[in-house]
């Protein structure tokens, strides 16, 4: 894929004013995921082929509709970065042997819940950073395997209820670090986005436009039906994650991590956890203490150890 | 004989090289990986003109040798047994993709207990896939059948993707003279793959392997590839008879040895029916009106052919080198369907032997006709056989003896 910078994204109003992919998608209102996929695919064009593995966003294309102007291959759940690989090999081969006209190139997405990023597709993402791929990975991490109705995943953060922990305590385990993984393998980038602060997004998505190999994207994916809060907060949700720090964005390019919004007064775990259902038994019938400050610990903690960077 | 002395897994790397594919997504497992070594050393040096990736498993292989057919260009692969398995999922996915390509599958049994030695049950879990399943005896078969399965796969009414599959050791480690077809008459039988409407290109959008919501797409288009594999009948003789003009070898769907007169007939698959053959040698030199008959073709099934064939004779005995847990030999079921209320269907019997590499002796083949003899005779269907002698059980019975003496050992208070 040939590489170069489309437009600079300073303010609000640089941002795309209408959206590539079409409207009546399937997904729910309020999706995170689908926020973030938006503000990619504005940003990249339609000369994408999205690669998807098994997760909600399987069913943006269902025949005989699809809501994409280029191109799609539903894959598997373990299997995206090597269907990526397929047509990645495949597209170059016909571009060597002049076959395909430089501007019939394409950019190869692929597009993954957490359920199969931090699980059962890990050993096919790892093996395509590893043949160092010239693609892009989307991660929507809604923090459980959510088209099947929100079973914890290893993506699950620790005291979440979810439909197969739901006890007093909610999930148990505690959420993988799947950046610093992704960035073991170094990788020409790695960064966390949101969708709600979409100027560090597009930044970033702007950036990896430039940049050959594997450009790995892990997006916190509010997601209404899965966490229990209604629609409407899903920007406030994802602002307030980014402000109490709990999930930090941040870049990784060669051997460095830089963040990209440091918080500078960071608010209190309890505004982002509050808003949500599946942190209400840490409020209700009385207040957690205990609970609510390991989780600020650990939000804390890590925060600690990057201001002593 | 005349030829380049080669082992099956050369035979197979051959066929890819004259089939001249673009793109090989590999990954190493016995006895396979002989195939993927012959590749990788003509591409580096330049002797082929193709692009090989080593994947992390075959999940992902086929995956990638799915999508990068379903993205214009020809693709070859190849795994065996356990291999085979880990990527199921995906063979029957791509199947539905609707993508040709070729993939060599070498045959091994299966876990548990883990062997490395030669069956079918590998193959056999793959027959419901989609794919289409051409089974090899000899190495010429094998770089023969690896265009053939190209021009099959790749035709406009049929458009799936095609296992080559030959046994290992047997066929993957066993050189043979090969009469290497020439590389220009070859591609000019093979032909330049023909995407059709698979490619993925920036100025027109295109999906592909979307979800269906609802039995009715979902059946229809699942029908559609049941009836692509079916058209494959018609397509594989005209492209055998084609490859019989070009190069002189006959392959058609069936094999048939002294079949013209036969009373008595084996029926097997793969490289075990040469001892077969060698069988019916024997019994035909004794008298015995024997023959052999060999599906090359598997999937499509050749059920008319198979059923006017062997009407009228007496007796049939299918070896089966699988095993169908709690059902018995898959060929066998699949030929008494074949049989099945035909006028003057023979007696069919049903064998299995040749488990993990395990020989079937020539004394086991005399014993089978001359059981199928008896069938005839008292019109009684012999039971279903699993073949293994005293020897062998007296060998396992001092193995038992000496496990349980270690577990002793171990156990002592």
């Amino acid at each position: 894929m040939s590489k170069q910078a489309s437009v600079h994204f300073h303010r609000m109003k640089d941002m795309p004013s209408t959206h590539l992919l079409g409207t009546g998608t399937p997904m729910c209102a309020g999706c995170g995921g689908l926020e973030t996929l938006h503000t990619l695919y504005d940003i990249l064009g339609k000369k994408t082929v999205f690669v998807n593995a098994a997760g909600c966003m399987t069913l943006l294309s269902v025949y005989p509709f699809t809501p994409f102007r280029g191109g799609w291959l539903y894959t598997s759940m373990a299997s995206a970065p090597a269907g990526a690989q397929g047509v990645r090999d495949a597209v170059d081969i016909l571009l060597k042997k002049k076959k395909l006209p430089p501007e019939e190139d394409v950019e190869v997405v692929v597009i993954t819940g957490d359920g199969s990023a931090y699980g059962m597709g890990m050993s096919a993402t790892s093996g395509a950073m590893d043949r160092n791929l010239d693609f892009i990975y989307l991660c929507y991490d809604n923090e459980g395997y959510g088209n099947t109705g929100q079973q914890y995943s290893a993506a699950t953060p620790h005291a979440a209820l979810t439909s197969t922990s739901k006890g007093s305590h909610g999930y148990p385990g505690y959420k993988k670090d799947l950046f610093s993984i992704w960035a073991a393998h170094n990788p020409a980038y790695v960064a966390t986005v949101i969708a709600a602060e979409p100027l560090d997004l597009a930044k970033k998505v702007e950036k990896l436009q430039t940049m050959t190999g594997p450009r790995m994207l892990l997006s916190l994916a509010p997601c209404p039906t899965g966490w229990d809060y209604d629609p409407e907060l899903s920007v406030e949700i994802g602002r307030l994650a980014v402000q109490t720090g709990v999930w930090p964005l941040k870049e990784y390019i060669d051997g460095q991590v830089r963040h990209t919004k440091v918080p500078k007064q960071r608010k209190p775990v309890d505004e982002y956890l509050q808003l949500q259902g599946r942190f209400r038994h840490l409020f209700e019938p009385q207040r957690d203490a205990t609970g609510i400050a390991e989780i600020q610990a650990r939000v804390d903690s890590y925060w600690d150890k990057v201001d002593s960077q | 004989m005349s030829g380049k002395l080669l082992t099956g897994n050369s035979a197979a790397a051959w066929g890819a090289r004259l089939a001249r594919a673009d793109y090989i997504p590999a990954f190493p497992i016995t006895p396979q990986t002989e195939i993927i070594e012959d590749l990788a050393a003509w591409i580096d040096r330049g002797e082929m003109d193709a692009r090989m990736v080593t994947l992390e498993s075959e999940h992902s292989m086929i995956t990638a040798a799915g999508s990068a057919a379903s993205s214009g260009v020809r693709v070859f692969t190849a795994t065996s047994s356990q291999g085979l398995l880990y990527g199921m999922e995906m063979i029957y996915t791509v199947a539905g993709w609707r993508t040709p390509f070729v993939m060599v599958n070498v045959s091994r049994g299966l876990a548990s207990p883990i062997t490395l030695e030669s069956d079918h049950n590998d193959i056999m879990a793959a027959r419901d896939s989609g794919f289409l399943q051409i089974h090899c005896a000899t190495c010429q078969e094998i770089a023969d059948s690896v265009l053939i399965a190209y021009r099959l796969a790749e035709h406009a009414d049929v458009r799936v993707p095609a296992i080559v599959n030959l046994d290992g050791f047997y066929l993957s480690f066993t050189r043979e003279p090969v009469d290497l077809p020439d590389a220009s008459k070859a591609q000019a039988f093979v032909g330049d793959y023909d995407p059709e409407n698979l490619q993925f290109r920036g100025n027109s959008p295109l999906s592909q392997a979307m979800a269906v919501l609802g039995g009715g797409p979902y059946s229809y288009f699942r029908y559609e590839a049941h009836l692509a594999l079916q058209q494959a009948l018609t397509v594989y003789d005209e492209v055998a008879e084609e490859f019989a003009g070009i190069f002189g070898r006959h392959y058609p769907m069936l094999d048939c040895y002294c079949m013209d007169d036969a009373e008595y007939v084996f029926v097997m698959i793969g490289s075990f029916s040469t001892k077969a053959r060698d069988a019916v040698d024997g019994l035909r030199a004794a008298g015995w009106k024997t023959g052999l008959l060999r599906p090359r073709l598997f999937r499509p099934f050749p059920q008319t052919q198979i059923r006017a064939l062997l009407q009228g004779r007496r007796a049939i005995a299918v070896i089966d080198q699988n095993i169908s847990m709690g059902m018995g030999g898959v060929l066998h079921s699949e030929f008494a369907m074949a049989l099945y209320a035909a006028t003057g269907a023979p007696i069919l019997a049903s064998y299995i032997g040749g488990l993990g590499g395990r020989d079937i002796s020539q004394q086991e083949f005399f014993a089978i006709a001359d059981e199928l003899r008896q069938a005839h005779e008292s019109g009684v269907t012999p039971p279903p056989r699993m073949l293994y002698t005293d020897t062998e059980l007296t060998e396992m019975r001092k193995l038992q003896a000496i496990a349980q003496a270690e577990h002793a050992e171990i156990h002592q208070p």
